[in-house]
């Protein structure tokens, strides 16, 4: 082994950005791809550690160093197998992973961490742009078949594993578009969904049956399913949004981030839909409720779609800007994030509750807020009080709620199947991923609740492998 | 209860068969043969002087064996069998010798009726027996009771007998058969019965006696009747305290000072060879004498055994130990081609007897001795004017008039010194060698014999196609083995290195299916005998081996030699498909398939047993090669594992003696990591061809992966592996490939029986383990993951995650979970998360990965925790391990000592010296000294002030992960403060033997005691070993060489550096050496005088609890703390990069260390709460109390790993039995006998010296046992004055006589000490600015610059000083020296070896391998014979003329040589200046000289600049 010693020579450099002031004029994808040359220099950043946090943090266990050397090698085809025998969605985890293995990379113990996610983003457009990726249909057919039920990143996951067992695959969404929330969630300044559609092109002449605008539990019935297919795998995501009840809830002009985020990106790209005046954001104050990333993505977009003006409101109080002992590395740290869409304008305010929605002619045009004070009790718990005498409105024409969700939803699909659920709501399965009802599986956010992509991505790849074990008795699929 | 040689039975982790000795041998004779009581008298006297070279028991009055051989006494025996009414015939026609019969009279009736039905069967008569007279109260209480009837027998043939000779082989046979039928009564009488000789010509009396006594106990040696012209002498030191009368020495023809390290290998194969033996002289009687070597004998016994036989069946005294001993031949410039080709010719005869060794032989009237191939052992002999020579281990044994010795000298490496009393005469070894090989037309044999491949017909490589994928797949590669094992060897030609420990499960606990060779670990040689550095010292090592059917040794023919002659044992493809084709002249060979159909789960033992017969008829019908191939698996097939084929089929061979009538070679896909060469040539492997390791090299470079040809590729690889291979033999001492083959050098850690018995028989395997059944599953495994897809699913290699971690690798202890917690804890004090830490070390039922985990303790009556002793009692216990700086930064080495001494443990310096600086304490009352001071093999550092700045003195025998080999730290490693410390140059690279050079034997670790404790006699001395089977005979051995404390690390122990296959693969964990240690030392009522302390990847209470219950008093913490300090295991040591600044020196990294003292305080305070709150559970209120209770401990039946069922900790949990009265741990003191040294003396003397000021001068005589002279008094002048010391030549003191071992070590600044006459082994090791002037005798008359007049291995890791040698030097001079500036007359092999500072003047001839490592410092050497060259190891150094400086100091050196020795050879060089100029070389080190140079540069800059 030779040491590698990339890091005491190259800084990391940070992601480069459109100019905030030209990206919001359109929703075409904000980040600047690396340029090869620049990727190698910032893969020879990586230390080849004998023991490796990133692969560690990573639920793919994507084989980061080994594919770190390979890039260094200028070995793009090796380092593309590799990236590729952990994660069926490179390109998106490349693109949007909130990237748990930079946070544990050794290198950001006392030095920026390794451009993880970046050097990912950069060997699978590489192998693109070389036509290295290419449908691969596998040589045997088992001639067992599969429903999956959802597009999302666990439903597609799960899917490319399962056809590449040599099993024939169906899956099921019921929205025009295959994608979930790669499509309806995640707006295109961060994806653009060509790269979808390149991925889903690939899919379906691999020969994976996507069949859009279906319903399962409704259209078609969970018994027809489970008669027709060998397995089921359930990966409908976990959709059920937090909502905020308190007084004037019923209000016009209130709405949950999912559905303005789904009715922007269906505007984006075209998908014919209703539009809803109380769903766009031009010209109006809009508030965000949620300091999430999900509020981030409605800011960007309230951005892009003319809003006045739009706030973000955290009723948690500002997280530090550096890792503090709470979160001690190599966990994932609570931390100050500064998206993209931050810096394109709009504020943010912190430890903010909101009370009432106050309106005029049955729509919202103001909230009432108070001020919060978080203290620490003995057990170190955060325990929270509204300062008094703090209270104040602010002007809101648009109200987004974008406070994670809650749950799948049980109406339809899970209901028809009679699976079992947990205390919170979820999917109940047993280690091997199958819900309390034989042959039925189930993956995902709908299993695990709200989640992480890297996370879907890794519940489908284990869940194909376990549906594959349970079909043929063993299963090759690789299971980290 | 006590079975042969008086050992205990084997009995929980003891084995008798692992029992040392080690000792001091010598001899005298008249070269004139007459013969005189007087002989007899000095032979007793030299045994007596030898005796601090042996060693006592338990029972001060009990040696461990001492004895004499003389010629036939027949004045003496025909005046007492006179009186006993026996007729005695005339001299040299009868035989005699002692008998050890059992005590009672009807056992000894018994015996003797054998005896005399055998003799009659032999056509002797028993003439009678004679009661040899003893006064038993001469001995000690242990060899009294256990002393056997001792007698004399005498026979005489019937019928004519030819001569002496003819006399003596029947004598031979006589007594084989009577031992082998004794023998096999296999009862009592059995096993106290032994013959001493029988002989026509050599008489011997020994028994269990101190060297002093033999002369008191057997009266007859008062007799002045009792005449020789030669007496052989041997004082034994062994590592027990069992009584053994067999086991003194000497044997029947010789005595041995040393070990046969591949001893098991030799037995072998001398059993193999009864198969084809046949002898025109002993002819149908041969039989009789098999097995020709006595089981159960210790290694001298067996190499007697096989010397006597070749001596009997027709070759002389010198042609057989020859043979048997060669001379390191193969490597030898200097050899004329006529005995390289004897010696070549012989090694297709038979292997040697690898191992240290000086060995004295005799048949009566020739006496000889003999050393090693590398001179590991001391032998020095002086020949006088009235014709005597005196050999033995040391000078001094006799004391010998000065003035008339004619010559002085000392045996050389693979030398022969033989003595004809007949001829009157001397016989040189240079005579002897030219004898032997003028004797037969060895050159034209081996010329016109000999198959080399080359010569074979071509052939073409298999081309059968490979699936690689499927087939790496099936033999078990990782993306690994691929990237961090292979391609490393392809692009650097060597093994990979890697650095920290191993911390992943043993085979037998990995869930991943293992390759067989993965459950065996390297034995590696400590403390009885040296390993030996492949690198430095590859002259003496070979990997050329001859192959194929084998012939009968006891006779020489041309077609001996008709053999395939291999340089090296890797084979290409084209090169094994040549053999596979052979079929000419005689050869052929046959291939036999390990596939085996995988339907049913019993075929692989089928198929091994197949092997055997297949093997057994192959041979039976002339198959001179036989292939095992595991080519040709498929879908249907697996291959049976090539090391479990090979066993089986080696021994099998073995046992049918058919094993030398053909090669096994193998053609295999599993083989590619050094470690797996190394276990095939273990167990037998003539030959292997690795083709998949081949194919996978053929991949690499085809994938871009590295950017060289295949030849050149497949050229590295072969390279590295040979290269990994030596440092595998050399680590145990053995120097070539045909001795280690065969020999099982190796432990196999968690096979069953039914696997050892029948693969591996006599391989040690202690805790059981995995079956036949298991062994096949995991090979179904493996071949399931490639075969047993059927639907094509693309996949990667397996990750691996042996050597770094992975998500979907191997199991870790280490692992990011468990150093996060472990941070975490330590940085907030949190107990809560501690115990986190802890559940996650100890609870590994989900992985079990060490022996420990499957432990449980059992149920016991809890107390109170308040009853438990505190923390602050139990803290002292703890313990940093050996980290030097240099391997670690300046902060966490000196974080580690601050935290140790708040928390009162013991820090430890780790080679390398420390800055006195840190010897002060700081203002806040925290000190950074390091309580431990580490004495290791390169020295460094290691002055006289050092020592004295220690509470501990830890010398380190070997290192947990490489055990056996030594260190290098690379000169870009060796900054200002580094170099300073170590009293080195700033960037010149800095290598570590892997022996220490002052400790070849048990007896020298011993001296190497004596001497440290002279110097500081506070201290405590402990012995650092590693864990192998047999450590606890070893750590006997130390016991009883009064160490105060033995260390047995555990081999998973981390490192800065060491090769992979090092890490993994050497030496066994701690909970094995510790018991056994533990046991050993109670079975042998040692362990009261110890202590015991144990480390390696200790983590938890749990660990140290554990440790405690298997016998430790102390507990060493190491990767642990480096975590604490904020290590995250990236295991970059090695590289010098570590990014969190603990283990590097680079500046710009230790400016991100962010460790803490406070961290390791926390840390070490948790252990020891944690340790009470399982005290208190247990029910113990001190730790003392728990030592060594291993009934508390149980395996933890509810781990159900299916491999884990099988391990049985039986062994390691066993309590030996032993009286009530002994205690089980450390409850007294060593006694160092360092009371009544001369040194005592000394500082009285120098008393006003001492005081202040004054200068004192003394005359005092000295010889031999006054050992380490000046030691005591340097370490008082430092403890006074400190580094510095006194002014030069403040204190002065002259000794006249023979100075024993050690004289001026660490020698302080301003002592000299003068001696007129001559010294030992040793002289100024470390030596610390003192002088040292050495002379002869002024009344000698032989020439100083030709005589040896020092022994071996001195001025050893001198630091600094001045020497002024009239006379030459032994092996090994100014080895690792600092900064010595010394003139001497001559020097042995080896000089100056890893030499990084001073300067050596050597005005004579010196020994080859000169200046080997040498990495700084200067040597000019006088060549008058323009030969030095050839004798020089021009790896590091380059030879130049002198420039004005060099002439300069020569001229110094000479003139201050003079004044102060009176040297005829200066004073004639000093006339003749100019003319002898001519003849200096300087021998300048390249990277020296290169430093030099930027040095002076920088000087001009600096110069220039402030102008």
């Amino acid at each position: 082994m030779k040491a590698k010693k990339g890091f005491l020579k190259v800084k990391r450099e940070k992601a480069s950005y459109r100019l905030a002031s030209e990206r919001v004029k359109d929703y075409k994808e904000v980040a600047l791809l690396r340029s090869d040359g620049d990727t190698i220099r910032q893969a020879s950043r990586c230390m080849d550690c004998g023991t490796p946090f990133c692969n560690w943090s990573c639920p793919l266990g994507n084989y980061i160093p080994e594919w770190n050397d390979e890039i260094l090698k200028k070995n793009w085809r090796k380092a593309f197998e590799l990236l590729n025998a952990t994660n069926n969605l490179p390109e998106i985890t490349g693109r949007i992973c909130p990237a748990l293995c930079e946070y544990s990379c050794v290198l950001g113990l006392n030095d920026d961490a390794v451009t993880i996610r970046e050097n990912e983003l950069a060997i699978i457009e590489h192998a693109f742009k070389k036509g290295w990726i290419k449908p691969e249909k596998p040589k045997k057919r088992t001639n067992k078949k599969i429903a999956v039920v959802g597009s999302g990143p666990a439903g597609l996951a799960c899917a490319t594993q399962l056809n590449k067992a040599g099993h024939a695959v169906t899956i099921f969404e019921r929205d025009k578009k295959a994608g979930g929330i790669l499509r309806y969630g995640i707006p295109d300044f961060k994806l653009e969904k060509r790269i979808l559609d390149r991925r889903l092109d690939i899919l379906k002449k691999e020969c994976i049956i996507i069949k859009t605008s279906i319903n399962v539990g409704v259209d078609i019935k969970s018994a027809d399913l489970i008669k027709r297919f060998d397995a089921v795998c359930l990966t409908g995501g976990s959709r059920i949004p937090r909502d905020i009840n308190i007084e004037g809830r019923d209000l016009k002009g209130i709405c949950f981030a999912m559905d303005f985020l789904t009715q922007s990106n269906r505007a984006v790209t075209g998908e014919k839909y209703t539009y809803s005046d109380d769903l766009w954001a031009k010209d109006k104050n809009v508030i965000i409720i949620g300091g999430g990333d999900t509020g981030a993505d409605c800011m960007g977009v309230a951005h892009r779609q003319g809003a006045k003006n739009v706030i973000q409101l955290e009723i948690m109080s500002k997280p530090p800007e550096c890792r503090s002992h709470k979160y001690p590395w190599p966990y994932y740290p609570l931390l100050l994030k500064t998206t993209t869409s931050h810096e394109e304008g709009g504020e943010r305010y912190f430890s903010i509750m909101t009370k009432k929605f106050i309106g005029k002619y049955g729509f919202v045009n103001k909230l009432g807020c108070v001020k919060l004070d978080f203290k620490e009790d003995a057990k170190g718990c955060s325990v929270m009080s509204e300062i008094k005498g703090s209270e104040f409105e602010i002007d809101a024409d648009l109200v987004i709620i974008a406070a994670g969700f809650l749950h799948p939803e049980h109406e339809g699909l899970v209901h028809d199947f009679k699976v079992k659920l947990d205390k919170r709501g979820n999917v109940t399965t047993d280690n091997n991923f199958m819900t309390s009802k034989k042959k039925v599986f189930a993956a995902g956010d709908l299993r695990r609740g709200q989640s992480l992509i890297v996370w879907a991505i890794s519940e489908g790849r284990k869940a194909a492998f376990c549906i594959d074990k349970y079909l043929m008795q063993k299963s090759n699929l690789p299971y980290i | 209860m006590y079975k042969k040689n008086n050992f205990p039975h084997q009995q929980g982790l003891y084995y008798p068969e692992l029992e040392k000795d080690s000792c001091g041998v010598g001899f005298i004779c008249d070269i004139q043969g007459r013969s005189s009581y007087s002989i007899l008298k000095k032979g007793l006297n030299i045994l007596e002087r030898l005796t601090h070279r042996g060693a006592v028991g338990a029972d001060s009055k009990t040696g461990d064996g001492a004895g004499i051989l003389i010629q036939m006494p027949h004045e003496f025996l025909a005046k007492v069998t006179a009186q006993e009414k026996i007729e005695l015939p005339d001299e040299g026609l009868y035989g005699s010798g002692i008998i050890f019969f059992p005590k009672k009279s009807f056992q000894i009736k018994k015996c003797k009726d054998s005896i005399f039905k055998i003799a009659k069967r032999n056509k002797f008569k028993v003439l009678g027996y004679r009661t040899v007279p003893v006064k038993e109260t001469a001995i000690g209480k242990s060899a009294r009771e256990t002393q056997p009837q001792i007698e004399q027998i005498f026979v005489a043939p019937l019928g004519r007998i030819k001569n002496k000779l003819d006399l003596e082989r029947r004598l031979y046979i006589l007594r084989k058969e009577i031992e082998n039928k004794i023998t096999a009564l296999k009862s009592k009488e059995e096993s106290n019965f032994y013959i001493c000789s029988l002989s026509c010509k050599i008489f011997i009396y020994k028994g269990l006696l101190m060297p002093y006594q033999v002369g008191k106990f057997y009266l007859d040696l008062k007799d002045k009747a009792m005449k020789t012209a030669l007496v052989l002498v041997h004082s034994r030191y062994s590592t027990n305290t069992f009584p053994s009368w067999a086991l003194a020495q000497p044997f029947r023809m010789l005595a041995h000072n040393g070990e046969i390290n591949t001893l098991k290998g030799n037995v072998n194969w001398m059993k193999a060879r009864e198969g084809s033996l046949s002898s025109k002289i002993l002819n149908s009687r041969l039989k009789k004498v098999f097995p020709i070597i006595t089981p159960q004998g210790s290694d001298s016994s067996s190499l007697d055994n096989a010397f006597e036989l070749l001596h009997l069946s027709d070759r002389s005294l010198a042609h057989a130990i020859a043979m048997l001993i060669p001379l390191a031949w193969q490597k030898n410039n200097e050899l004329g081609k006529k005995i390289k080709d004897f010696y070549k010719y012989h090694s297709a005869l038979m292997e040697s007897w690898d191992g240290p060794a000086a060995i004295a032989f005799t048949d009566g009237k020739k006496v000889g001795a003999l050393l090693d191939r590398n001179g590991l052992r001391p032998a020095r002999y002086i020949i006088t004017k009235d014709n005597l020579v005196i050999m033995a281990s040391e000078m001094g044994v006799l004391d010998a008039e000065s003035k008339n010795i004619k010559y002085s000298g000392r045996l050389e490496p693979g030398k022969i010194f033989l003595i004809d009393t007949e001829k009157k005469t001397i016989i040189d070894d240079e005579i002897i060698k030219k004898e032997l090989a003028k004797a037969q037309p060895y050159s034209k044999w081996l010329k016109d014999n000999v198959l080399s491949l080359n010569k074979l017909p071509k052939a073409k490589a298999n081309k059968d196609k490979i699936d690689l994928k499927t087939q790496m797949l099936a033999f078990g590669y990782s993306r690994e083995d691929l990237n961090k094992i292979i391609l490393p060897m392809l692009e650097e030609g060597k093994e990979p290195i890697g650095s920290m420990g191993n911390d992943a499960p043993h085979a037998v606990l990995s869930k991943r299916s293992q390759l067989v060779f993965n459950y065996f670990k390297q034995l590696f040689a400590q403390v009885t005998n040296p390993p030996i550095d492949p690198i430095r010292e590859e002259i003496v090592t070979s990997l050329s081996c001859f192959i194929g059917p084998e012939k009968n040794i006891l006779s020489q023919e041309p077609e001996h030699v008709k053999r395939l002659y291999l340089k090296q044992p890797l084979l290409t493809n084209e090169q094994v498909s040549k053999i596979i084709n052979l079929n000419q002249s005689g050869f052929r060979a046959k291939t036999l398939s390990l596939c085996f159909e995988i339907s049913k789960k019993t075929n692989m033992l089928k198929r091994i047993n197949s092997l055997c017969n297949e093997a057994e008829i192959a041979v039976k019908k002339g198959y001179g090669f036989i292939i095992l191939s595991d080519r040709g698996i498929n879908n249907r097939k697996a291959a049976v594992s090539s090391l479990l084929a090979l066993g089986a089929v080696h021994h099998h061979l073995v046992k049918k003696l058919l094993r030398t009538k053909t090669a096994l070679i193998l053609e295999t896909g599993e083989a590619r990591d050094v470690h797996h060469f190394a276990m095939l040539f273990a167990h037998g492997a003539d030959a292997i061809n690795p083709y998949i390791a081949f194919e996978v090299i053929k991949y690499l470079i085809k994938n871009d992966e590295v950017k060289i040809t295949f030849e050149q590729a497949i050229k590295n690889y072969i390279k590295a592996v040979n290269q990994g291979l030596l440092k595998i033999l050399s680590k145990m001492g053995i120097s070539t490939l045909q001795s280690y083959k065969g020999a099982q050098i190796c432990e196999a850690l968690g096979l069953s029986k039914e696997v050892i018995d029948k693969c591996f028989p006599q391989t040690i395997s202690r805790i059981e383990g995995a079956s036949f059944d298991t062994l096949t599953k995991e090979a179904l495994m493996r071949h399931q993951e490639a075969y047993g897809q059927s639907r094509d699913i693309e996949k990667l290699l397996p990750a691996g995650g042996v050597y770094q971690w992975k998500k979907d690798g191997e199991f870790h202890l280490w692992n990011p979970h468990s150093i996060a917690l472990l941070q975490d804890a330590t940085r907030k004090n949190d107990y809560e998360i501690y115990k986190k830490f802890s559940e996650a070390i100890n609870n590994q039922s989900n992985n079990p990965t060490t022996l420990r985990s499957l432990f449980d303790f059992k149920k016991t009556k809890a107390i109170a925790i308040s009853e438990v002793e505190s923390e602050k009692e139990i803290l002292k216990r703890f313990v940093t391990g050996a980290m030097s700086f240099g391997s670690i930064s300046k902060e966490a080495h000196e974080y580690i000592a601050i935290a140790l001494n708040r928390i009162k443990g013991k820090s430890n310096t780790g080679e390398g010296g420390e800055d006195p600086l840190r010897f002060i304490p700081l203002e806040n009352g925290d000190s950074k000294r390091s309580a431990i001071k580490q004495v290791a093999s390169g020295r460094f550092g290691v002055n006289t002030n050092y020592l004295i700045n220690a509470d501990e003195i830890q010398i380190k025998i070997a290192q947990g992960a490489k055990p056996g080999e030594g260190g290098q730290l690379p000169g870009h490693k060796v900054s200002e403060a580094i170099a300073k410390i170590r009293f080195t140059t700033p960037g010149v690279t800095l290598i570590s033997p892997p022996p220490h050079h002052d400790i070849y034997s048990i007896e020298d670790l011993a001296q190497l005691i004596f001497d440290l404790k002279n110097v500081n006699p506070k201290a405590r001395i402990s012995v650092k070993l590693v864990s192998e089977i047999g450590v606890g005979t070893v750590a006997a051995g130390v016991a009883k060489g009064h160490a105060d404390m033995i260390l047995i690390s555990g081999a998973d122990g981390g490192t800065g550096a060491s090769p992979l296959s090092s890490i993994k693969h050497a030496g066994l964990p701690w909970e094995l050496g510790l018991s056994e240690t533990h046991q050993t030392l109670v079975l042998n009522g040692l362990r009261s005088r110890v202590r015991l302390q144990t480390d390696g990847q200790m983590r938890t209470a749990r660990d140290v609890a554990i440790a405690a219950m298997l016998g430790a008093e102390e507990y060493g913490f190491c990767t642990a703390a480096l975590i604490i300090l904020g290590c995250v295991m990236l295991r970059h040591c090695h590289l010098n990069n570590c990014a969190l600044g603990v283990a590097t020196q680079d500046e710009v990294l230790r400016k991100r260390f962010s460790g803490k003292p406070e961290y390791l305080v926390n840390y070490f305070k948790f252990i020891a709460r944690d340790l009470r709150e399982i005290m208190s559970q247990l029910g113990f209120r001190t730790l003392d109390e728990m030592i060594g209770r291993t009934d508390l401990l149980k395996t933890n039946k509810n781990i159900n790993f299916w491999k884990a069922k099988e391990l049985d900790f039986s062994k390691i949990f066993y309590k030996p039995e032993i009286n009530k009265s002994q205690d089980i741990r450390c409850s007294i003191k060593q006694d160092h006998n360092i009371n009544q040294v001369l040194d005592k003396k000394l500082i009285k003397l120098s008393e006003a010296a001492l005081k202040g000021g004054a200068i004192v001068r003394d005359e005092l005589k000295i010889n031999n046992t006054n050992r380490a002279t000046g030691a005591m008094l340097s370490g008082k002048v430092c403890s006074l004055f400190g580094e510095d010391g006194l002014i030069d030549d403040s204190i002065n003191f002259k000794f006249k006589g023979v100075a024993g071992q050690s004289f001026a070590a660490w020698l302080a600044k301003g002592i000299t000490l003068e001696l007129e006459g001559m010294a030992n082994d040793y002289v100024g090791k470390g030596i610390s600015g003192g002088k040292v002037i050495i002379y002869p005798d002024k009344d000698s008359t032989f020439e100083a610059s030709k005589n040896i007049i020092i022994g071996n291995t001195t001025f050893y890791g001198a630091i600094s000083g001045e020497a002024y040698i009239s006379g030459v030097a032994g092996e090994r001079y100014c080895v690792r020296n600092s900064g010595l500036i010394s003139v001497v007359e001559g020097v042995g092999d080896h000089g100056c070896e890893y030499m990084t500072g001073g300067i050596s003047l050597i005005i004579g001839k010196t020994g080859r391998n000169f200046a080997a490592g040498m990495s700084g410092g200067i040597a000019y050497v006088l060549d008058e014979d323009k030969d030095f060259r050839k004798r020089c190891n021009l790896e590091m150094v380059e030879l130049e003329s002198l420039n004005s400086m060099d002439k300069e100091t020569i001229h110094n050196l000479l003139h201050k040589h003079y004044k102060y020795t009176k040297s005829k050879k200066a004073e004639s060089i000093i006339d003749n200046y100019d003319s002898y100029l001519k003849k200096f070389i300087k021998v300048m080190p390249l990277e020296y000289k290169r430093i030099l140079e930027t040095y002076k540069l920088d000087k001009k800059l600096n110069v220039a600049e402030s102008k």
